[in-house]
């Protein structure tokens, strides 16, 4: 949600106790020039959430019932597990899993679109699962291990699956990209030998309003090795 | 969204004493968070259930299955159990919402969703539905309304999962500090009437939804859904219909047919489900089931197209429990 970390999102990443390869870039980036605008420009409203922060430090009550752990509203730590990596966030139990990669991770591959889960283009795994990444909070996905659009690529090389999207232009606006990566990826995970109709239904929620479902069909069932259909479409 | 506290529950008794003032309950979220970044709910704690290991599981028992409030919607629409002998349960909900959607939602919370209606779900409508005084579908855009219950507030039932329930007879159970107690899934939604326009189940504030019990379908037992939206990949249902047919070699000993997106709560057809008692399922007599499920209709000025639909949809989901028919490409999900 844009209203939850906006300007507080940079200040709190401070508190990220290790942050992936592509934020630690020096180079200015598009994307890197209007963060460091947005901080001078919030720097007042920085300072507020600071002192917000430990006032709701009573982050974790333990209550008299040990079958109850009340956390929040304030930020509170949570550790992620993302592609194998942990990373501990300070995160209110409002934030999403999206705005917890995107805004506190910088891991900004994963995209938002609709924001209610009706587009999957934030679709991230949990242990292997697809799932809408902003209609999940960040503070419930516990020890289950997060995978997203950074981790698909191993040791600098694209994973089949890109090469082949790559291979059939399975993108134009390539919004929807990362979600259908995801889709498809966790589809091979489960089946690596999948028909046509699977690949269909595995990226039955992906949304692409520039229709490239043919070509995204194309490209998956090459990198599982399938012989493609006659009629992809 | 709204700051809240985010109470992390472990055991049901647990829940039970969180659900206090503000509190709402957490499942798998995908109903609540919406209704949250709308901005028509604003709870100051969130109770989550996610973690209560008891309300796990589809198990099958002497008397039929019962599952536990947390299983997904995928974990349904995967189970070969009920896949075969609750084919309506199974195809509901694994043809609802997306593929993320349904590894995340539960059947708790898509039996606890509320109701469809676009002035509902805003935060700039305060409606009849949300504790106000005019409901704005009557003179607005109400293509995606009720067609029948359309005095009050012609909202619709969201929930396939309760339209395949109601059509299988199952129960609901309700636990809270004083017990448990079992409620018919035919009996646990309500109509809205003056007196009560926001209440959309008999469901009690200090009572939570654990566990669903279906009861052992009889020999001859045959049962579909099917739904029907604009779109084929995925979409809310305009009509769908869950139909559950008893049989003795060809004939219809007993049926149900229960319409979803028709009515505020999951519409049970009495009528045109006794029209196919003591005869053969052929086209005929779905296609005069379907027909007669129409009967009281009242659309609304942009919904006579509904009127239209269902029976189609009601003669074809027949056909396809009765195995007379393949399920319709053009269905959605």
């Amino acid at each position: 949600m844009a209203d939850s970390g906006q300007f507080t999102g940079d200040g709190e990443s401070s508190a990220t106790t290790s942050v992936s390869e592509g934020t630690a870039k020096s180079n200015i980036s598009r994307r890197g020039f209007l963060r460091g605008a947005g901080i001078t420009a919030a720097s007042t409203a920085l300072i507020d959430g600071v002192q917000l922060l430990h006032r709701e430090a009573a982050a974790e009550t333990i209550k008299g019932n040990a079958h109850v752990r009340e956390l929040g509203p304030g930020p509170v730590p949570v550790t992620l597990n993302v592609n194998g990596t942990e990373h501990v966030v300070q995160i209110e139990p409002r934030t999403t899993l999206a705005d917890a990669l995107r805004t506190h991770l910088g891991m900004t591959g994963t995209k938002v679109v609709c924001d209610h889960g009706a587009c999957s283009g934030c679709t991230v795994t949990l242990d292997k699962v697809p799932v809408n990444s902003c209609m999940t909070l960040a503070i419930e996905v516990g020890s289950r291990r997060i995978g997203t659009i950074e981790g698909i690529a191993q040791n600098g090389q694209l994973h089949p699956l890109q090469v082949a999207f790559v291979k059939h232009d399975a993108m134009q606006c390539g919004f929807c990209t990362p979600g259908m990566v995801m889709s498809c990826s966790a589809l091979l995970e489960r089946n690596p030998k999948p028909t046509l109709a699977d690949v269909k239904k595995a990226v039955s929620g992906n949304l692409c309003r520039c229709a490239t479902y043919p070509k995204v069909f194309a490209a998956t069932l090459e990198a599982a090795g399938v012989a493609p259909e006659k009629s992809i479409s | 969204m709204n700051k809240f506290i985010f109470s992390d529950c472990t055991s049901v008794d647990a829940a039970l004493s969180q659900m206090t003032g503000e509190a709402v309950v957490k499942a798998g979220g995908v109903d609540v968070l919406d209704r949250m970044k709308n901005g028509v709910i604003e709870p100051a704690k969130l109770v989550n259930i996610t973690n209560i290991p008891s309300l796990r599981g589809i198990h099958e028992t002497e008397t039929g299955v019962r599952l536990g409030a947390l299983v997904t919607l995928a974990e349904l629409g995967d189970h070969p159990l009920l896949q075969s002998q609750y084919t309506v349960l199974a195809d509901a909900a694994g043809h609802a919402a997306t593929p993320q959607i349904r590894n995340a939602a539960t059947l708790g919370g898509n039996l606890m969703q509320k109701v469809h209606c676009w002035y509902y779900r805003s935060a700039d409508f305060a409606c009849l539905r949300k504790g106000h005084d005019m409901c704005f579908a009557y003179d607005g855009l109400n293509q995606y309304h009720a067609i029948f219950d359309t005095n009050v507030c012609p909202s619709v039932a969201p929930s396939s999962t309760a339209v395949a329930l109601s059509a299988l007879n199952a129960s609901v159970e309700l636990t809270s500090a004083k017990g448990k107690r079992l409620v018919p899934v035919r009996e646990f939604y309500i109509k809205p009437d003056d007196k009560h326009p926001t209440m959309e189940t008999v469901i009690a504030p200090d009572e939570l939804l654990t566990a669903v019990l279906i009861p052992k379908p009889a020999a001859g037992t045959r049962s579909a859904y099917q739904k029907y939206g604009e779109k084929s990949s995925y979409d809310w249902a305009i009509a769908d219909a869950g139909v559950v047919l008893e049989m003795q070699g060809d004939v219809c000993r007993k049926a149900a047919i229960v319409l979803g997106a028709a009515s505020p709560t999951p519409r049970l057809a009495v009528d045109a489900a006794a029209l196919l008692v003591g005869k053969p399922i052929t086209e005929e007599t779905a296609r005069a089931a379907g027909l007669a499920a129409m009967q009281g209709a009242t659309p609304l000025s942009m919904n006579g197209y509904k009127v239209q639909l269902f029976p189609v949809a009601i003669y074809r989901t027949i056909l396809l429990a009765a195995g007379k028919m393949d399920r319709d490409p053009s269905a959605a999900g």
